[in-house]
């Protein structure tokens, strides 16, 4: 079957002190419907920036997005016209953005904000559509909608604002649903809530989701496959269960080693030594070389490319020979 | 909102009575006083002179004579020009409308041309129109308006011809709508170079501000144009500063009016302000100042009001 969104070769880079800077590169991916995909990696690993650079929601002024294709439902939608792009956005690809304090406008009523995602491609009749607010907002678990409909964002619980943007992504049924860092910004409790609101949502509406965290138990919680990200590349991408039970990239196993178990009793915390390069300053080779465990000779001045075993894919050279057997 | 207002209304008393006591002090301080200046009849005798002073109570120290106008304020009165021997109440009369006219349309042609041009150079930055309004307003900004004044004189009066240098109508007695505007069009300018200047900058500044915020991206992403996101959602938080920057404007437009008045010959307030310090004219100079301190603390509330309209979270404190 033709998958819902084929990524291949996305690039995006960044101007920082005049000069073009590659913040993500050799992008490549699909997304089947229905599926979760979720997308781990530390914080400025280009998680957000991979998303973003999809919907085309980064400034144009600082930001320049190239790909060979990003094909959307059979469309290349990276060859649209900003115009044409507008109708990709809510009713194609939604977007659920991290802080709900700053991403909600503070002027607008959340009731207001909610109608204009049904208004905006007519997918409602406008004399309609407070009514589809309202159900909507009951929908995804806000108490009294009638009056939330009136309020505006500060008089909002965190969760509750959370829910509204998860509202205001749904309200045009996209086939997919991009999720960033959804549940960063609220305490645990609420955390399960949300994530438990956005399973049934999918259930029900069959959409596809891409999920951004940095939180592994939002991985394993929700993931059908799992990409790792490191240092703006793709390092492994692979089914949810074979990624905790049988990681393959060295990155990877030193994530998984580093999430604290309460069926271990440790002292500390397992660490990845060293830290993340800089954009500016990239290593010509594997850009986990530094703090790598089996790094070997190769891999300080070639970068290995993404490696195919089985269901999954991952970027070093430690599967370079077996690769093809 | 009445509690709102209620509570403004309350502070800006205390303000109100701190401006008339400063005003008061410092042209009591001014060398020179009333007699010396308006009846500066050699003839008039030491007893003659000492008549008048107790008349009109110069004899006593200048805060009894603070208190004594204060009084006289608040009886609804303020008192008789020395200059003119008219009420001075009478004498504002006359002289306030011209100046209301020329600063509310300095205040209007401002916003009409800062506005439009400050939210323009935000979205486009480094076009044609950025470059534009960034030279406009740094010329703006940096040239006072006496000075603008003059230049305006000699270019468009005295070289080019197009526009009377002075005066509300002309010499022929007949007056017209069309006279006026013609009049009115060179001070207008003047008055507002400066504030078009700021005001352009601040715009500018405040529009590129929110294009960054979430709530824009928010938008963007539900798949609205551009033009919606700009009307619906970026002005109405963009204009919450810029509305300050529109509440520091009024004194400076009555300041700006009071210079402007008097290169242009306009009867207005600031020109007879002018006249009334020149001969220690006490009662007019404290009663026009009483008339643009409250002019300035109702545009200031008026401000407070639209900050209500513009930002829920002040509405609701």
């Amino acid at each position: 079957m033709e998958p819902l969104l084929d990524v291949r070769n996305l690039k995006v880079e960044f101007k920082i002190d005049k000069k073009w800077v590659a913040a993500v590169e050799d992008v490549h991916f699909q997304l089947k419907a229905g599926e979760t995909l979720t997308i781990v990696g530390e914080s400025g690993c280009g998680k957000s920036v991979t998303a973003m650079s999809m919907l085309r929601l980064l400034p144009k002024t600082t930001a320049q997005i190239s790909a060979d294709e990003i094909l959307f439902q059979g469309r290349d939608i990276s060859k649209l016209s900003d115009t044409e792009m507008t109708k990709i956005r809510g009713q194609g690809i939604g977007m659920i953005f991290q802080d709900s304090m700053t991403s909600l406008n503070p002027v607008k009523t959340v009731g207001k904000q909610l109608d204009e995602a049904f208004l905006v491609h007519g997918s409602v009749d406008p004399a309609e559509v407070k009514q589809a607010s309202i159900n909507l907002l009951r929908e995804v678990g806000i108490s009294s909608p009638e009056q939330r409909y009136k309020e505006y964002p500060h008089q909002l619980s965190g969760g509750m604002r959370q829910r509204v943007m998860i509202a205001m992504a749904l309200a045009q049924q996209p086939a997919i649903i991009i999720a960033d860092e959804p549940t960063t910004a609220l305490d645990v409790t609420i955390q399960a809530q949300i994530l438990e609101l956005l399973k049934k949502l999918q259930e029900k509406s069959g959409s596809a989701i891409i999920l951004i965290t940095h939180d592994m138990g939002v991985v394993a919680e929700m993931a059908d496959r799992i990409i790792v990200m490191y240092a703006g590349m793709f390092v492994e991408c692979s089914p949810t269960k074979d990624l905790f039970t049988n990681p393959l990239h060295p990155y990877t196993r030193g994530l998984l080693t580093a999430i604290p178990r309460k069926d271990m009793d440790i002292d500390r915390l397992n660490v990845i030594e060293g830290t993340v390069p800089t954009l500016t300053d990239m290593p010509k080779g594997c850009r986990f070389y530094d703090r790598c465990e089996s790094r070997m000779e190769r891999c300080k001045n070639e970068l290995p490319p993404l490696y195919t075993r089985g269901e999954s894919s991952v970027r070093c050279f430690l599967f370079d020979a077996k690769d093809g057997e | 909102m009445l509690k709102f207002v209620g509570k403004r209304l309350l502070i800006a008393i205390p303000t109100f009575i701190g401006i008339t006591i400063l005003v008061y002090v410092l042209s009591s301080l001014a060398p020179g006083t009333p007699l010396e200046m308006i009846f500066s009849d050699p003839h008039a005798t030491a007893e003659q002179m000492e008549v008048l002073r107790q008349r009109y109570g110069l004899d006593q120290p200048v805060v009894v004579q603070y208190f004594n106008w204060l009084k006289q304020l608040l009886s609804g009165n303020l008192g008789i020009s020395y200059r003119t021997g008219n009420l001075v109440w009478v004498d504002i009369a006359e002289r306030v409308g011209p100046t209301l006219l020329l600063t509310f349309s300095s205040l209007t042609f401002s916003l009409l041309v800062a506005l439009p041009l400050g939210i323009i150079s935000a979205y486009r930055p480094y076009s044609i129109w950025d470059y534009i309004s960034s030279a406009l307003s740094f010329v703006g900004a940096a040239m006072p308006n006496f000075f603008a004044g003059l230049v305006f004189v000699y270019l468009f009066s005295v070289k080019l011809n197009i526009f009377p240098s002075g005066g509300m109508y002309d010499s022929s007695g007949t007056r017209s709508l069309g006279m006026l505007l013609h009049h009115l069009i060179l001070p207008m300018l003047v008055l507002s170079i400066q504030q078009v200047g700021s005001l352009i900058r601040q715009t500018r500044g405040s529009m590129l501000e929110v294009q960054q915020e979430d709530y824009i991206r928010t938008a963007r992403s539900k798949g609205l144009f551009e033009s919606v996101i700009l009307f619906r959602h970026a002005l109405q938080n963009a204009f919450i500063p810029i509305v300050t920057r529109i509440g520091l404007m009024i004194p400076f437009l009555f300041g700006g009016a009071v210079v402007t008045e008097q290169i242009f010959a306009w009867p207005g307030l600031g020109s007879l302000m002018v006249l009334a310090i020149n001969s220690r004219d006490y009662p007019v100079i404290m009663g026009i100042t009483v008339f643009i301190a409250a002019a300035v603390l109702v545009g200031n509330i008026v401000i407070d009001l639209i900050y209500c309209l513009l930002d829920p979270k002040i509405r609701y404190e």
